[in-house]
Formats: C-alpha cells, sequence, structure tokens
C-alpha cells in the first residue's frame, strides 16, 4: 500500500511540468510502471482522483503502461522478458543462470497531456 | 478550445526519494555511523537476529535501532530492555521505510556517538525493496520455515540486496528446503551477493555474520 506516497510525487511533478510550460488544464498523466513494482493501477488511479481534486490536474486520467521485466545474460548476452507467472532464470539461449535484471522497476512520468 | 498538447516528462517518480536517501547517506559519512537496513518477512526473525548481533558488537561500538512497524512498540521495548536505545517508527499502515521517515527516525535517535544503527524495515519482500532508505548496506534475511523458493517470487528484493541471512538455519534437517538450490537461484541474479547460514536462536553462523559487519563499520567509519 504505497500508492499515495507515490500518487503525491506524480501530482507535484505533473504540476510542476505544467507551470513551466503555461499550462492551463491537465487532461491526462501518462506513467511508466515496471511489471516488478508493485502498484495497483485502479488504487493508483483512485487516489490520484482524489489528490489531484482542486488542482489543475483535477479529472485528470491517469494512464499506466506496464513495463515489462527483462533479464539479461551475463554470459551471452542474450535478453528476454521475464515470465512472472511461470518465473525461471535460466538462458534459454546458453542454459547460464547468471541473470542480469535490466528493467521491470521502473516508476517513470512519460508525458502529460494538456491543454 | 486549446489544442492537446503532449509533453514529454521522461521523470522517475522516486526521485525525490532517491535524493533524500543520499543526503542522509552523506550525513552518516560525515558522522561516521553505518546505517543498516534490514528487510525480511514477517516472522523470519529479524528482531531476534539485531539482539544477537548486538550482543556481538556493544563491547566494540555504540549501537542504536530504528524499529519501522505498521502500528506497535512491541520491538522497540525488547530492544530498550537491554539497554540499547531504540525508537519505533509507526508507518501508520504503509509497507515500507522511506528515506524521509528514516530521516525523522535517525532525529528522534540522533546520530552522535552512534556507530552502528540497524533499522528494522516493515516485514515484507516487495515494496521495501523500491525504496532506499539512506542506508550504507541492505540486508535480507530469508528463513529455512520460507522455504528455497523465495527468490523466484521476489527477485527485486533479491537483486538489492548486499547481504543474505539464511535464518533458522537449525531448521534445516527437518524441512525439504534446498539450500544449494536456494543459493544458486541467488547468484544467479546478484553474482556480488554475500550469504550466511545463520541461527538467531542457536548462535551458529553469527560470529562470521558479525565480522563482516565489523567490518563494513569499520571501513565507513575510516
Amino acid at each position: 500500500m504505497h500508492e499515495l506516497g507515490i500518487m503525491a510525487n506524480v501530482l507535484d511533478i505533473a504540476l510542476e511540468y505544467a507551470e513551466q510550460n503555461d499550462v492551463k488544464k491537465i487532461l491526462a498523466v501518462n506513467m511508466e510502471i515496471g511489471e516488478l513494482s508493485d502498484i495497483v493501477p485502479k488504487i493508483a488511479q483512485d487516489f490520484f482522483g482524489f489528490i489531484a481534486r482542486g488542482t489543475i490536474a483535477e479529472n485528470a486520467s491517469l494512464n499506466i503502461v506496464k513495463i515489462p521485466a527483462r533479464l539479461r545474460c551475463r554470459d551471452c548476452g542474450e535478453e528476454d522478458d521475464l515470465d512472472t507467472d511461470h518465473p525461471s532464470y535460466i538462458c534459454f539461449e546458453c542454459g547460464s543462470k547468471s541473470l542480469e535484471l535490466i528493467s521491470g522497476r521502473e516508476y517513470r512520468i512519460a508525458s502529460i497531456e494538456v491543454e | 478550445m486549446d489544442p492537446v498538447r503532449i509533453i514529454e516528462v521522461k521523470r522517475n517518480v522516486l526521485a525525490n526519494n532517491d535524493k533524500k536517501a543520499a543526503q542522509i547517506r552523506e550525513n552518516l559519512k560525515k558522522e561516521r555511523t553505518f546505517l543498516l537496513n534490514l528487510m525480511s518477512s514477517p516472522g523470519s526473525g529479524k528482531t531476534s537476529l539485531i539482539l544477537r548481533t548486538i550482543e556481538h558488537l556493544r563491547n566494540e561500538f555504540q549501537i542504536g535501532v530504528l524499529e519501522a512497524d505498521i502500528d506497535s512498540a512491541v520491538d522497540a521495548e525488547r530492544i530498550q530492555s537491554i539497554g540499547i536505545p531504540a525508537v519505533q517508527l509507526r508507518t501508520g499502515g504503509m509497507c515500507h521505510l522511506d528515506a524521509s521517515m528514516t530521516e525523522t527516525g535517525l532525529k528522534e535517535l540522533g546520530l552522535a556517538g552512534l556507530d552502528l544503527i540497524i533499522v528494522e524495515n516493515v516485514g515484507n519482500l516487495v515494496c521495501p525493496a523500491e525504496f532506499d532508505t539512506g542506508a550504507v548496506r541492505n540486508v535480507m534475511i530469508l528463513s529455512v520455515p520460507e522455504g528455497d523458493d523465495k527468490p523466484l517470487k521476489y527477485p527485486l528484493m533479491f537483486s538489492t540486496t548486499d547481504v543474505l541471512l539464511v535464518n533458522k538455519i537449525d531448521y534445516l534437517p527437518f524441512s525439504d528446503f534446498d539450500l544449494n538450490a536456494m543459493k544458486e537461484r541467488v547468484y544467479g541474479l546478484n553474482p556480488d551477493i554475500k550469504i550466511f547460514e545463520v541461527s538467531a536462536k542457536t548462535g551458529q553462523g553469527i560470529e562470521a555474520w558479525a565480522d563482516w559487519l565489523r567490518q563494513e563499520i569499520i571501513a565507513w567509519g575510516a
């Protein structure tokens, strides 16, 4: 349950960019969130809607794109998405068990849609 | 009506936390205080392990403890009862500690004169892995009864920690926990990790863990 803290940061950043760009209204906030990050989109959206009241982001939609968890083999360099339902940490190319997590932890605001 | 524009942001939402954590570490370095962030599932033996660690190092170092819990002061009272300063941080429903909560706890405890502060994070293998607390080193506990498949389920935690303490190792003969399979999974995700097999109950393996921690504290304060 850390959606509220995260959403407070999201709102701050969105408002900061809006102010710098002379924006009247924020229509949407587009986020990229890693698959291994434990954000529940519905809860995040509800919190965002709640804290955005009374700001220029009131009624803005919060769009979340999940970034897959991706592993890179330290031995052969092969990259592959992690199947989080049936996680296996063996390189399918060379059989190595030494794999590095290269994505899946993101908590990014990609863009804001404004008018 | 004004046209809709798209403004590129590309900013990490946790950047504020990361910045605060870096400030905490800078301040700790100045005060020569080593901050250890201890993470695990509930019931893995965090508080017992802290008590054992204190027993081994209290003659050499001034130690303090920050206890994070959703809502109780039970753990801090256990630490205080052996004469070690402890502050209870009630996270109020939050599943993890972040840098600003750590900062609040450190202010209350006071860094001056303390060589080692152990932070007992909220019992949870997911969220604490995502938030830098400002600690110098991150340590996690996996206890034998939890099972050897935990690295498959919580890869982030095992990837971000510096040390893995395999606690309740005295249960090993009574369980089907496959120590080698677990280690292979963990080293695959995190080749630099240090693994210590310990029992907070019997004291087995605590010496080796305490030796590692001693060296880290001395190196940080040097």
